[in-house]
């Protein structure tokens, strides 16, 4: 099979796998008992996510007033969270469906627990508008029903409204993309199962899948639609998240640069997630032949090429703004840099474009440690880019009789780390519970490399 | 009434393409074909129509997009005009996000309810597998036995010649 001549390009999949034997790569982990490694990473993050559950009780039961805000600095911690998780959901979006449109087969590997990743990211976002709107018992004010109130309808012209229904069409998109994913994968499950509860709920689940071409035609024609109109989307959820800001007229947010500014870091920064997450699951799980060093030196390339449009962007707004011939403007983007918040315009600086750098080196993308630190500095980077854009702006506006500094109270802190424990409690039960990997769609590159272009029967017979 | 079957079970896809080819140039009803993954080319093999799903996906996405945009007009310069920063009540480019969004979920949703209906997938319902296996590691191809040119014994050999790992009549209930 494995002709010299057909070897041309490497395998997707190491190993040399049989379809049988991907089946049981991904479901054995399932069907045995969970390690202690796994516990003890449960343990964590479950406890990361009471935290949170506490912290978040007590500032709805007291009020916003428990957060470090103040008059001149009303959007901070929480806003920032916000847009960091929307961030990391791009990524998942980007390998399902954007890399699926450009035929990039090597995202078989790593798309499921991707678009896992967005599922979870974008509940740990959606948490915070709503407990920033004071009362989030009224939160579903923001759905445009007729109401007892005159009818009195959403503001269709503010960001925040476009907001909502873009962070809720996103959700609704990327889980019905998981899902359609998943379901040939749910009928593998169920036609192996051999407890009872587990078939009866893959069957359940599964919608009675049989692997019928007549429905594989048809799947194939959604899954192409979905990833056709996810890609349009994903670009436009952090467009409107970008003008949350933009449509402000405060100088270091009222810039055109913001929409592909804001895509471009969402995805950068949900890369360097998808590389930290891969690199977890691929040890817990024993996937190092399915998600291999080259999957990583991959999904490296394009955080460095995220890197470096974040880094132009950050060199095109200060020039744009020293530029602008507006004092305000020139102020805010000299003062981010050298004010009282310099450090965290440094550690942002650093992390998204210095350290990423590293990945030039095919020594460094070959490093499995070397990629996970710099993917955790590309994270960390990532909230403080945020953190600057929100702080610095609103803490020193036009009016230096405004200025106010910004701290985060434990309360604020205690709930970033909850939304954390959230993300990985989902993310660690996803690996329990869900084929991490795309069972049906590894299955069709196995072969990927030794003969590709042309089935091996169209090979030979030639 | 009772319909004859003969499925035929391989180990990969290139002996299943080539099975459907062969099975179609000698005019056999291949009745379906099962994978456990979508193998390239068979739905040409098959000479299965092209699905009509993204006509359904357009239609809903401008029937979306109209209605959204309509309501925003609606609620916002007819309903109840409000003024807000002096902004024209019929702000049509603001709208523009928003009617973006319903579009798009418009579309998708249509497209994966549609899919649901036209394959007929429903929670719950009872899986029919032409032989155990072809969700892990088999690949089925049924023919149905509609005239007597079909000599079973004879596509049994044709089958074997292309490494079927299994040969098996089977005699189902209409509509397989």
């Amino acid at each position: 099979m494995a002709d010299a001549v057909l070897t041309l390009r490497p395998p997707l999949i190491e190993g040399n796998k049989s379809i049988a034997q991907v089946t049981h790569d991904v479901c054995a982990p399932m069907e045995a008992r969970p390690t202690s490694l796994w516990w003890a990473a449960l343990a964590v993050s479950s406890s990361l996510l009471l935290l949170g559950v506490v912290a978040i009780a007590y500032q709805v039961a007291v009020g916003v007033g428990t957060w470090g805000l103040n008059r001149t600095v009303g959007w901070a911690f929480d806003i920032t969270n916000f847009v960091f998780w929307i961030g990391i959901g791009h990524a998942g979006t980007l390998i399902s469906a954007i890399l699926f449109l450009f035929r990039q087969r090597w995202r078989t590997s790593v798309n499921r627990a991707a678009e896992a990743m967005t599922i979870f990211a974008v509940m740990c976002a959606g948490i915070f508008p709503v407990i920033h709107t004071g009362r989030p018992w009224f939160a579903y004010w923001l759905i445009p029903y007729p109401n007892t109130r005159g009818s009195l309808w959403v503001n269709f012209r503010s960001p925040l409204v476009w907001d909502f229904f873009a962070i809720s069409t996103y959700f609704t998109v990327s889980a019905m993309f998981w899902f359609i994913g998943l379901l040939p994968d749910l009928a593998t499950i169920r036609d192996r199962a051999t407890a009872k509860w587990r078939r009866k709920l893959a069957g359940l689940l599964s919608l009675g899948w049989n692997g019928s071409y007549r429905a594989w035609q048809r799947y194939e024609v959604v899954y192409l639609m979905l990833a056709g109109l996810g890609t349009p989307l994903v670009i436009s959820v952090h467009t409107i998240v970008s003008w949350d800001f933009a449509t402000s007229v405060l100088p270091g947010w009222h810039a055109t640069l913001f929409p592909p500014y804001f895509v471009a870091g969402a995805i950068f920064s949900g890369m360097a997630m998808v590389l930290t997450l891969m690199i977890i699951a691929r040890k817990l799980m024993r996937l190092e032949d399915y998600i291999t060093v080259r999957h990583i030196d991959r999904m490296s390339k394009l955080v460095i090429l995220t890197s470096g449009i974040v880094g132009l962007s950050y060199g095109t707004e200060f020039f744009t703004a020293l530029y602008s011939g507006s004092p305000y403007e020139q102020f805010i983007f000299l003062n981010r840099a050298l004010g009282p918040m310099f450090w965290a315009y440094w550690t942002m600086v650093s992390c998204n474009v210095f350290i990423p750098q590293l990945l030039w080196f095919r020594k460094v993308r070959a490093s499995v440690p070397a990629v996970f630190a710099i993917s955790i500095f590309v994270n960390v980077g990532m909230w403080f880019e945020r953190f600057v854009i929100i702080v610095t702006s609103l803490s020193r506006d036009f009016l230096p009789s405004n200025w106010f500094h910004y701290a985060p109270t434990r309360v604020e802190i205690a709930t970033l780390l909850g939304s954390f424990g959230l993300f990985f409690t989902l993310f660690l039960l996803f690996c329990r519970f869900v084929p991490v990997i795309a069972v049906a769609e590894v299955k069709g590159v196995l072969k990927y490399g030794l003969t590709h272009g042309k089935s091996h029967a169209e090979a030979v017979h030639e | 009434m009772s319909r004859r079957f003969l499925v035929g079970v391989f180990e990969n896809e290139q002996d299943t393409l080539e099975a459907i080819r062969l099975s179609r140039r000698r005019g056999f009803n291949i009745v379906d074909v099962y994978a456990p993954y979508a193998v390239h080319g068979v739905e040409e093999a098959m000479g299965l129509a092209p699905s009509r799903l993204p006509w359904i996906v357009f239609a809903l996405g401008v029937l979306g997009g109209g209605l959204k945009v309509w309501f925003e007009f609606w609620t916002t310069a007819i309903d109840w005009p409000i003024n807000v920063g002096g902004k024209p009540f019929n702000s049509l480019p603001a709208f523009v996000p928003v009617t973006f969004e319903v579009m798009v979920l418009f579309a998708a949703v249509g497209a994966v309810v549609s899919f649901f209906f036209v394959c007929g997938l429903y929670p719950g319902k009872r899986s029919v597998l032409p032989v155990p296996g072809v969700t892990d590691n088999r690949f089925a191809v049924v023919l149905e036995e509609t005239d007597s040119r079909f000599e079973p014994a004879e596509v049994q050999r044709m089958f074997e010649g292309l490494h079927a790992v299994q040969v098996e009549a089977q005699i189902g209930e209409e509509g397989d």
